[in-house]
């Protein structure tokens, strides 16, 4: 297989970011839990026997060592904590949150220290950390009936959006991952990546081998259309490019954009979009209340009103928990036909 | 003693094959090896007793006396489960067997025992409040804040900690520095005893002494059991990439259940016969709970938006 068409999985695209940077920079360090797995037993010849939930850390323990890929016991607070005191003094750590749901045992390091050290600080310390955590539902996308319930499904960025002086990046393909994951190591401030647990096959696509940056705050239209604007993140960007696919068939041309970054969000992409489709619908995996969603749905609102030709239409996950039972996850998540439906409202 | 960890095992096992056929019954994570824990412990209690479990948690539902079919049915996604088809196996639980919960986020559940076991005092009901907590649990500031507390109260408040060996496939002698969890008893100003969790009358005995002294007002006790999870994290977790295989042998040659038998055969009092016929009976039941399962109705649509918000009976005028 030649290197350009060379196709890489979500999970390998951070693995292969990961360990070129850490390979550009001696500071770069890993912490999380079972990042490696079976720590400590090297002597009995056990190494790397876990690898994260999507194994984006796997095999790099074996290149750079229990040094700079320390797994953690389970301790969200103190070793988010700890990168916070590590970024500090002169490291670049990249911690994994297993799942984003965890976020509520280390909410006070994130949202109160690292993301406001700069600001408190008067800007006299520089706080270069990454927290990657993994998040979101099957949907109807299942191969298996229940799924991950309240404690193991959640989208909950809109808690992480929502604290100034944090980062919110959420990639979609390999490529982006890749490109966005080096992005956020090498950004002086910290980050946090929200990685789809189950975006498939889909994300799987063309890498380079080469090291290369997709830039935080920068939106990309990922097709283009005149009539409707879908705006959509992670697995919610495929779910806008299938509607899209099912649009055209009743000759709707919809344009999708995939956000990549929630805060700070690139309006101008939206608002250049709007003004001219002149309709809208945002489609957040996250539940409505205080979302992305509603919080896109104020600014183009506030920003762009005189271009709009109809109200602004929002897709979000149901307002209540997620529900183990496959049938009541299949509701509770986006699905393409609200997209396609909300679509035709603003066009009827 | 012998029925419920006998009904946990063959639970577990049916489940595993369930899985291994492909029944679609979400993510696990198997007790299986853990028996002697949950029902030494359960065996100590009385039913007004409450317990705090961990995601691990089928075999302390099966001890404290909920019916494997609306468990079973509750892994189905069925509105006949435990929880509605709303938790799963990682919330699987029966509030009126007065369980607060199985809880996959590590550490919080003990704080829901110190909870009840704060109420129990206030209350003045003489209950008492287990959890039920890994060994990974150990490192999580929530243990070491709610150990303080229960010490400082007095509160009624048994930690039981399951040391399986293993965090996921994190070893318990790289996350902790000290060999025994239940060395660090004594710093919080509590009793801690370390047991063979493989043996379900060791294990008793240890539970009905920290039960007498949790009842009797004394405060709090910490119970180490040493045990062993004989599969994975969970279902798709592959335990040879971390666990040597003579490591696993030993383990499984001190198994709970046949070390009951062998007890029974040298000591009785109960024959072997007596212990098939158990099999037997649990073998029914969960040929009965699996068809239940299969059989019970999805939950309505309408069920997703159920339940959010606390209903507004009985509010004072």
């Amino acid at each position: 297989m030649s290197a350009q068409i060379r196709e890489l999985s979500f999970g390998q695209a951070i693995n292969e970011a990961l360990r070129q940077e850490m390979r550009r920079d001696p500071n770069v360090i890993l912490l999380g839990e079972d990042i490696a797995g079976a720590a400590g037993r090297a002597h009995l010849g056990f190494i790397d026997a876990w690898g994260g939930p999507m194994r984006a850390t796997r095999g790099l323990i074996q290149e750079f060592g229990p040094e700079r890929v320390i797994d953690t016991p389970i301790a969200e607070m103190g070793f988010v904590g700890a990168a916070v005191g590590a970024a500090m003094t002169g490291l670049r750590p990249v911690v994994e949150v297993m799942f984003v749901d965890l976020i509520g045992m280390c909410y006070d390091q994130i949202a109160n220290q690292a993301a406001k050290m700069h600001y408190m600080m008067g800007g006299k310390v520089e706080v270069p950390m990454v927290i990657r955590t993994a998040y979101g539902t099957r949907g109807d996308k299942r191969t298996y009936g229940g799924g991950a319930a309240a404690h193991h499904s959640q989208t909950l960025l809109s808690v992480l959006a929502h604290v100034p002086g944090l980062k919110v990046i959420v990639p979609s393909t390999a490529y982006n991952a890749k490109g966005l994951t080096i992005a956020a190591i090498r950004d002086n401030g910290p980050v946090v990546i929200l990685e789809h647990k189950f975006l498939g096959i889909q994300a799987k696509g063309h890498v380079p081998e080469e090291p290369y940056v997709v830039p935080i705050g920068k939106a990309k239209v990922v097709r283009e259309g005149a009539d409707v604007t879908l705006c959509g993140y992670g697995r919610m960007t495929q779910l806008c490019i299938e509607a899209a696919d099912l649009l055209a068939r009743k000759q709707i041309n919809a344009e999708v954009i995939d956000l990549l970054t929630l805060n700070p969000l690139d309006e101008e992409t939206i608002f250049e979009s709007v003004r001219r489709t002149h309709r809208l619908v945002v489609v957040d995996e996250d539940t409505p209340v205080c979302s992305m969603a509603r919080d896109i749905a104020a600014r183009v609102a506030e920003k762009a009103f005189d271009h709009l030709d109809a109200p602004i239409k929002t897709v979000t996950a149901a307002d209540t928990p997620v529900p183990f039972s496959a049938v009541l996850e299949a509701l509770y998540t986006p699905r393409v036909e609200q997209i396609t439906a909300a679509v035709d409202e603003l066009m009827g | 003693m012998y029925e419920r960890m006998s009904l946990i095992r063959q639970f577990e096992e049916r489940l595993k094959w369930l899985v291994e056929t492909g029944a679609p019954v979400g993510p696990v994570h198997f007790y299986t090896g853990q028996e002697a824990v949950a029902v030494g412990v359960c065996a100590a209690l009385e039913e007004r007793d409450w317990i705090a479990s961990t995601h691990r948690g089928h075999g302390h539902c099966i001890a404290k006396g909920v019916a494997v079919t609306s468990m079973m049915a509750e892994l189905f996604g069925k509105v006949t489960g435990t929880n509605r088809g709303k938790g799963g196996s990682m919330h699987i639980t029966d509030i009126r067997k007065r369980i607060l919960g199985v809880n996959p986020i590590v550490g919080a559940g003990v704080a829901h025992a110190l909870g009840a076991g704060l109420s129990a005092k206030v209350r003045k009901t003489k209950e008492v409040a287990v959890t039920f907590f890994g060994e990974g649990a150990a490192g999580i500031g929530t243990l070491h804040e709610c150990m303080n507390m229960a010490a400082i109260w007095a509160l009624p408040v048994i930690f039981v900690c399951e040391n399986n060996g293993y965090s996921q496939t994190t070893p318990f002698e790289y996350a902790c520095p000290v060999p025994n969890l239940a060395d660090r008893a004594p710093a919080y100003g509590m009793p801690g005893v370390i047991v063979d969790g493989q043996d379900v009358i060791t294990v008793w005995e240890a539970a009905v002494a920290a039960v007498d002294r949790a009842r009797s007002g004394k405060g709090p006790s910490l119970i180490e059991c040493k045990t062993y999870r004989y599969y994975g994290h969970h279902q798709s977790d592959d335990t040879k990439r971390y666990r040597l295989a003579a490591e696993e042998e030993a383990a499984r040659s001190k198994d709970c259940i046949k070390r009951f038998r062998e007890r029974m055969q040298r000591n009785g009092p109960l024959a072997i016969s007596e212990l098939d016929d158990i099999e037997a009976k649990n073998k029914v039941l969960l040929d009965e709970a699996v068809e239940f399962a299969k059989t019970s109705p999805l939950p309505e649509p309408s069920e997703l938006y159920t339940n959010v918000l606390a209903p507004e009976k009985d509010l004072p005028a």
